[in-house]
This record gives structure tokens, sequence and C-alpha cells, in this order.
């Protein structure tokens, strides 16, 4: 498939690592030659140098042969432009762009068909409905949800004192007191497949897989606190702050926002009449110690600064804050970031980015590739969807005589209205959803490479 | 630097090369050589061995690979290739001395067809295929036939190799995966290769020595079957020879934009029009030249043509001494030698995209020298050529000019004229293959000494990867551990 991604920032550079390395052709484009430059050399991708939205350029990107547009420069209205530009040039092309301002999100819908976009993404509302999903459920790092909401893939942490502490897993049924399968176990900042032996110890990040109606259940036998998160702490006033404080408040919670600049915080009283908005510096001492000010169900960090955010995070957790979420923009060492008790960690490009990809696996989708996939335990692992067709083997055979290949699990299987933990018992037939997690670096594109 | 990716590509790349002898064997085994059929077994033998042993040590190698391993897996690559491809000749004692045997294979890989042989028609069919096949190989690379048939996952690195072994200043791909752009360049390849051989074999040249000349023609090498090359061939098969050694040496890239049906660029191509323009030319003038050497004008002609077309592709066929031709004509060959062919093809020399940059690099110095407030961008095709790309193509020259000097001074221990150090070092450097005086087209190398020897083969390894790879093999901080 040729796929051109106009915008070679942040976002872009992400979709080309990921989408270069499964296997797609990609051309980017952008109008700074030194980004392009080291894209060429990083990625095994083509670069064209220009305004994306000229058509020109889109020409010489090859859009007539492309099959899908992505446009994530960091102007909006570029964005829009080079969309239409190229649809007018390729009518069968798909396009995705991303549009952030705010004053556009209410006319977002009417835009999309306007314009003739196929998906608008924005990572900032997408990180903002991430926190809130994590706010729901304070005690997990991360949610991830498939076969229509029924199953979830929840990253837990191992602290000390936890009943969770030098558990073997194949006891931990007995424990959480409902049927749940680890995939996939962080120690030491690598992944590893755990086996039935495997003892869980302190500083373990633990993927856990779980029917959505046992979530309550996990966290209650776990001893890990559920109460229900009334009053959040926003610091920071900029555009995620805004999305998220609109969902919570829609949600009944009340939100309280920490911003320095005078000005933002005016705007922000204009835009969220139910919030209260201070104004001061996070990043001063005497703010974040003051009276009540860490007196709060949970606290998000979401200030431009990745280090300010980590610093408040570690700060609000070490005062006892019961949830913390982080929000950072780059990513490359998540393996630091795993080991600072940071609470949740949320990127918004990397949302944005496998929004994308799951995209662009679904156009793919009739040769019998994943329905979704998210990639879990700091990339190292992919959890991912298929629907069992016709022709899959093994169809009816329980899955303790199946051989998988290595470092694959088979985590879930939906029959119908009826969703199971995959044990050794359990089998997949035709029609069935399959959640599968692998570990390892082999590509799995249809359901039926997971057998050795 | 990242030793075991490339000792991991450097088991790749003899494996493809033992793949490279089964046809040369069988030739050998059909012909009933049975030294030469010795000389392939064991060298095949050799290579598993090497392969194996290096498999062994480099598994799990890391996938990080950076401009500078790029540089140094390239040239490292060239020369155990050829010091391995040596060793049928070696060992099948058809060529008696290893230097010379290193020789012959470092100028069939580089595509030179600089020969030490005195007699060709007395080596065996499989030792004579296994020649002309080494230029094939060279002609569009070896590394870049493996980017073609092992798929790198989405990784840039082998950007870095493509680089450093496809000529000219501005090497880019074809279509976003370089798995396919390799693909595309050997398709082609391949093609016209083919269509040479067809064309020859309808000419009533027989099949072994068309598929020879052919391979020949296509990596612009110049090793040909026979003693005096081209000249005992019907003048149809000279003039099929002129037109695809020509053909060769336009950049590949233009017939990738003929398959899209991108008529117009081509047709408006710089280079191209520079290099047919500087055929037209130089035949033109070289036939004025001659004129009466020969008998009639077709014939003069026909010869003018043939040696233009084989020197400014650096391919290197004869089917006159031109040796023997008047100083203008001899000196406008010579000149030719230094342009080469096109960016791209499968030609060596400076190559006329370098060129045209730096006389328009030139025009503008000079005109800011009278102008000093005019602003004046350099283009290529309609548009601008990085200055970082200028600055590079004029490192390239001064690089070129001192190298040439070095191998021309160290030549000139042997004793010989200057015409023939001279011309057996641009010769070698911009892999034509012979060259004037002693090194002409009727005789051969095999009167320097091992030393000039070694010190040619170094300059026809540098010549066709554009000196830098085998370059970084001699900088200190290339090895150094950091």
């Amino acid at each position: 498939m040729n796929i051109i991604i106009a915008g070679d920032g942040k976002v872009g550079s992400l979709l080309t690592r990921q989408l270069s390395s499964e296997g797609y052709d990609v051309t980017v484009i952008d109008s700074n030659a030194q980004v392009l430059q080291s894209s060429v050399e990083r990625y095994d991708v083509i670069s064209v140098h220009g305004n994306c939205a000229s058509m020109d350029v889109l020409l010489q990107a090859g859009v007539k042969d492309a099959d899908l547009l992505i446009a994530a420069t960091s102007q909006d209205e570029i964005n829009l432009l080079c969309c239409t530009t190229a649809h007018s040039l390729n009518p069968k092309l798909h396009t995705i762009a991303r549009i952030r301002n705010p004053e556009y999100t209410d006319q977002i819908y009417r835009m999309r068909d306007v314009f003739g976009l196929n998906m608008i993404i924005n990572p900032e509302d997408q990180a903002a409905s991430e926190i809130e999903r994590l706010l729901k459920y304070p005690g997990f790092l991360r949610r991830d949800t498939f076969a229509k909401g029924r199953t979830e893939i929840v990253e837990l942490r191992v602290d000390a004192g936890s009943k969770l502490c030098n558990v073997r897993l194949m006891d931990l049924k007995g424990i959480v007191g409902c049927q749940v399968l680890v995939c996939a176990v962080i120690r030491g900042g690598s992944s590893v497949a755990p086996k039935g032996d495997f003892t869980l110890r302190e500083g373990d990040r633990i993927f856990v897989t779980a029917l959505s109606q046992n979530l309550t259940t996990l966290l209650k036998n776990l001893g890990i606190i559920t109460r229900r998160v009334h009053g959040v702490t926003l610091c920071g006033g900029g555009r995620i702050s805004y999305y998220l404080a609109k969902r919570l408040q829609r949600a009944g919670l009340s939100v309280r926002i920490l911003e320095k600049e005078q000005k933002h915080c005016e705007e922000l009283c204009e835009l969220l009449p139910d919030a209260e908005i201070l104004h001061g510096d996070v990043s001063d001492q005497d703010m974040l110690s003051s009276e009540g000010f860490l007196r709060t169900d949970a606290l998000v960090a979401l200030t431009g600064l990745d280090e300010l955010n980590m610093i408040v995070s570690l700060y609000a957790a070490a005062q006892g804050v019961p949830q913390v979420i982080t929000k950072v923009s780059h990513t490359s060492n998540r393996s630091v970031l795993g080991s600072l008790s940071l609470g949740s960690v949320i990127c918004p490009r990397e949302l944005v980015c496998s929004n994308i990809v799951r995209y662009v696996r679904a156009m793919e989708n009739q040769t019998g590739a994943a329905i979704s996939v998210h990639s879990i335990a700091d990339g190292q692992a992919e959890a991912m969807e298929f629907l069992v067709e016709e022709d899959t083997r093994f169809c009816g055979k329980p899955l303790k005589e199946i051989k998988l290949k290595p470092n694959v699990l088979l985590v879930s299987i939906s029959h119908g209205p009826i969703t199971e933990i995959a044990n050794g018992d359990s089998c997949f037939d035709r029609g069935d959803t399959v959640i599968i997690v692998t570990n390892g670096r082999q590509v799995i594109r249809q359901f039926g490479d997971i057998f050795a | 630097m990242n030793y075991k990716m490339m000792g991991r590509f450097l088991a790749q790349i003899l494996s493809i090369e033992g793949i490279f002898m089964i046809p040369a064997l069988l030739i050998s085994l059909y012909c009933g050589d049975t030294m030469a059929v010795t000389g392939f077994l064991q060298s095949m033998l050799i290579i598993l061995a090497l392969t194996l042993v290096l498999f062994l040590i480099c598994r799990g190698a890391p996938s990080v690979f950076t401009a500078k391993a790029g540089l140094v897996c390239v040239g490292i690559s060239w020369v155990v290739l050829s010091l391995v491809g040596a060793l049928p000749f070696y060992i099948s004692r058809e060529i008696p001395s290893y230097v010379d045997c290193f020789f012959e294979t470092v100028s069939g890989f580089t595509t030179t067809g600089a020969s030490i042989v005195p007699a060709v028609e007395d080596l065996s069919k499989g030792i004579l295929y296994w020649r002309s096949f080494s230029h094939w190989v060279g002609g569009m690379g070896v590394l870049v036939f493996l980017l073609a048939f092992t798929g790198s996952k989405g990784q840039g690195f082998t950007m870095h190799l493509l680089r450093a072994e496809s000529p000219g200043p501005n090497v880019g791909k074809l279509v976003p995966k370089m798995r396919k752009t390799a693909g595309i360049l050997y398709l082609i390849y391949i093609g016209l290769t083919v269509l040479d051989v067809l064309f020859l074999a309808v000419g009533g040249m027989p099949l072994f020595e068309a598929v020879c000349t052919a391979f020949g023609t296509a990596g612009t090498g110049g090793f040909g079957v026979k003693n005096d090359s081209l000249a005992g061939y019907s003048p149809y098969l000279q003039n099929v020879t002129t037109v695809f050694m020509a053909l060769f040496g336009v950049n590949f890239s233009c017939y990738y934009l003929l398959l899209i049906r991108q008529w117009k660029s081509v047709a408006l191509d710089e280079e191209l029009r520079t290099y047919i323009g500087i055929i037209l030319v130089s035949v033109a003038l070289i036939a004025w030249n001659i004129r009466g050497l020969y008998g009639t004008l077709g014939e003069t002609i026909r010869h003018a043509a043939f040696q233009v077309s084989s020197i400014i592709t650096t391919t290197g066929f004869a089917t006159t001494d031109f040796d023997l031709w008047p100083m203008f004509s001899k000196t406008i060959l010579l000149c030719l030698m230094v342009v080469g062919a096109c960016a791209g093809s499968t030609g060596g020399g400076l190559k006329i995209a370098r060129v045209l940059l730096l006389l328009k690099g030139l025009r503008r110095n000079i005109r800011h020298m009278l102008q000093p407030r005019k602003v004046e961008l350099i283009r290529n095709n309609g548009v601008t050529v990085d200055e970082e790309i200028l600055g590079n193509t004029n490192a390239y020259l001064a690089a070129y000019v001192m190298i040439v000097v070095v191998i021309f001074l160290l030549l000139s221990l042997d004793g010989f004229s200057v015409a023939t150090n001279l011309s057996a070092t641009l010769a070698t450097f911009n892999n034509i293959g012979p060259g004037l005086d002693i090194v002409g087209p009727t005789s051969n190398f095999s009167q320097f000494s091992d030393f000039s020897k070694l010190i040619l083969s170094f300059s026809m390894l540098a010549g066709r990867l554009e000196i830098f790879p085998i370059l970084v093999l001699f900088s200190k901080s290339t090895w150094k551990q950091c």
C-alpha cells in the first residue's frame, strides 16, 4: 500500500517509523530538507521536499498511485488544503487530517463531510479521552479495549506490599477471584513473556487481560483502592486541559486548573465557567505545598515541559495523591520513565500514531489482517485482534493441543455475546474474535501466522 | 562500529559469489576442463567455509548501521570479493601469479577490463565466462544485488550502502522501498542485457561469445573473449555493441521514467542531453581527424563511433588500434576517459552529472567575481541543487585529482613512458581498460611490476566505488574504537 505522510514533525516521524517498518511504501513530504534527510537515513522511505498543499509537490510524491494521505503538519488549514487538493487529484485516495485547534472541534464532523476526509485526528482530544478513561478506574496505569469493549488489557504495577508480590502466575486466579491472564511483564525495562511458574516481584509492571465487567472485582481483590474520583487537579492550561476539563465536567467531576499565564487563565475562565482556575506556576514549590493544593483525588501533569511534568508527578505521588497521570511528548526513553513512579504515562502522539496504524490495518483488512492492533509493554509487545476465518486451521480444538509460535499468547476468545479469557481447554471457531499477544520480534500478519 | 552486521553482510555477499560461480562450473564441466573444474569447486568450498564461519561469529547482530559503517562495509566487501573471486584463476593455474589473478578479478568486478592475460583465447571457457560475468555483477553492484533479494525491515541504513556503491553525486531511491528500488534496477539491467544477447545472436555471433560480450557491454567492462577484442566481428555486431554500450552509459533512472511513461522528463534530462551531445560531437571530430585512415566514410564513422562509445562509457572494447590515430583523436579519447558516463549508470569516470555541476559552479563563481551582489542558485533539470552537494562534488574532484597524481607518481617507478603511465592511471581509475602506448588496445598490463599491479588494482577499486569507501579503509579514525 502506498502511503503519503505530509509533515515530518513529531507525529509524522513516528508514523513514518511505524508504517515503514510494517512494510508499507511510505513517501514523506516536508518543507524542511533537514528533517527529511534524517528520515530517509533512518527509515526505508522516500522523501519529497516542498509544500504539501501544492499540486506539483503532491504529484511528485505520487499522489495518483497513493492509497492513503496523512496530513500532519503543524497547521490545520494546510492539512485541510493538502487533503482536498490530493483528493481532487485522486478521488480514490483515503485522507486523514490532523485538526487540533479547539475552535474547530464543534465543526469537526461537518468538516469531515465537506472536505471529504476519512478521518480527523486530534492528538490533544485523544489524550484527553484516554486520561478520562484512566480516571474512571484509578489503579490501572493503562487500559486497552478490545472486542467491542468487552475485553481489556490493563497495566498494573506490582508495588511493595502488594498482594501480587512473590505470587506465581498459576496461583493468581485464587487471589483475584476472576478469570485473568497475564500476557506480558516488564521487568528491568524489557518485556518478558511469562509462563505459569513465573513469579511476580516488586517493581514489575504486568499487563493483565480481563473481561471489562470484572475490572472492579480485580481492583477490589487486589486491595487497590477504588474510591471514585471526585475532584481532579490539572497542572497546565493547554489544549489537553481544556478538552479534559470539558469531558470531566460532563461526567460530573469537579476540575481545578493551574496555569501560569494570566491571559490563558482568563481565556480558560471564559471557556470553562464551572472550573476552578488558579493562576500560578507549577514549578514553584510554595504553590505546590500550599494548603490544600494536593488534597485532590487525582493529579494530571499537562504542562508543555516533560521534565516539569515528571517532577510534579513525582512530588504528588510522594505526597500521597491517590492517582497521578503524567503527559510526556518525548517517549524515546520509556525504560527510564517506567522506573519512576510517575503513575500513568500518556503520550499524545503515540496515541494518535496507534490510532492511524489501526486505520491503515483496517484498510487492508480484506486479506485477514488484524482488526485492531495495540502496542503494549512500552512498544515491546503487541496485542492484536483477529477474526477467525473459514479456512483457519485447528478450529474447535482445545488450545492445549495446539502448538503456537514461541512468545505468542492467545489471550481471549469471543463467541458471539460470550467472551472468555483463554485457558488450555478453550477453543475457537469460525466467526469468533480472538486476541493474541506477541512478545517477540516475529511479524504476525494473519491469524494463521501464530501457529508453529 | 557494528562489526557483526558487517560480517553478516560479508557472509551474504560471499555466498552470493559462490552461487554465481555455479554457471561457470557447469560450463567447465561441459567442456571437460579438469583444472577449471577443480578451480571452481575448491573456490566454492573455501567460500562455503568462510561463509559458515562468518555466519557463526556474527549471530545476533544488532541492526544499527551508520553512514561510516556503510562506507567501510562496501569497501571491505569489494576487496574480499576480489580476493576470493581471484581463486578460480589461481587454483586452475590458468593465471600462475596470484597478484595477476587479483588484478584480473579487480579489473573484472570494477568493470575496468584491463587485462594481464596476453592471449585471451588460450583461457578455458569456464574461466572466460567467470571473467566476463564479474563485469556484469560489478556493473550494477553486488550490494545492490543483495539489497534486491534480501529485504530490510523498514530500516533506512540500506541507503548508506546504496549511496556508497552506486555512482553519482546525488543517489536516491526510485520508489519508497529499497528492495523494490534495487529490484527495478536489476530488472532493467537484466532486460537490457538479454536484449543485447539477442541482437548479437541474430547477427551470427556464437551464443557463448554473445553472452560474454553482452556481460562486458552491460557492465561497461571490456573483457573480450578474442585476442583482438571486437575487431574480428562483422560491422553489424560492432554497431550493435556501439549502441548498447551507449545505452548502458545512461542513468538507469531514465529507463525507469520511460517505464512509467514520463517521456517528457527523460527528453528534457540535462545529463542525458549532454551525454548524447558529447558523443555526437566527439564522433564528428574524430571522424574528421582520422579521415583517410580507413577505406570508406562509413567505416571511418563506424570506428570513430565505436571507440567514442567504448571510451565514454568506460567499457574499453576496441575495433581498431586507436593508439595509431593522430594525437588530436587520442587526446579527445583521453578527455572522454575522465568525463565518463552518466551518474547512476554502470559506467565509471567523473560522471557527466558531476562535470555539469562543476561547470555550473565555475560559471557562478566567475559571475560572482564580476558582480558580487548577484545571488544565484545552481539548478539541475530546473531543481535547485543543494549547496552541500556542490561542496561534495568539488571535494570529489579534489580527491580525484590528488589520487590520480599519486598513482601516476608511483607508476613512474617502473620506468615506462609518460603516455603509458598517465593513460594507465586514467584507464584504471576511470574503469576503462586499455590506455595508450604500452597499455594500448592491442597490448596489455602484464609488463608492469607486481607493485604497480597492486597500485593499479587500488586505482580501479577507488575509481569504481568513487574513492571514499576505499579511502576510509586507510583512515586511522575508521578503526578507532569509540
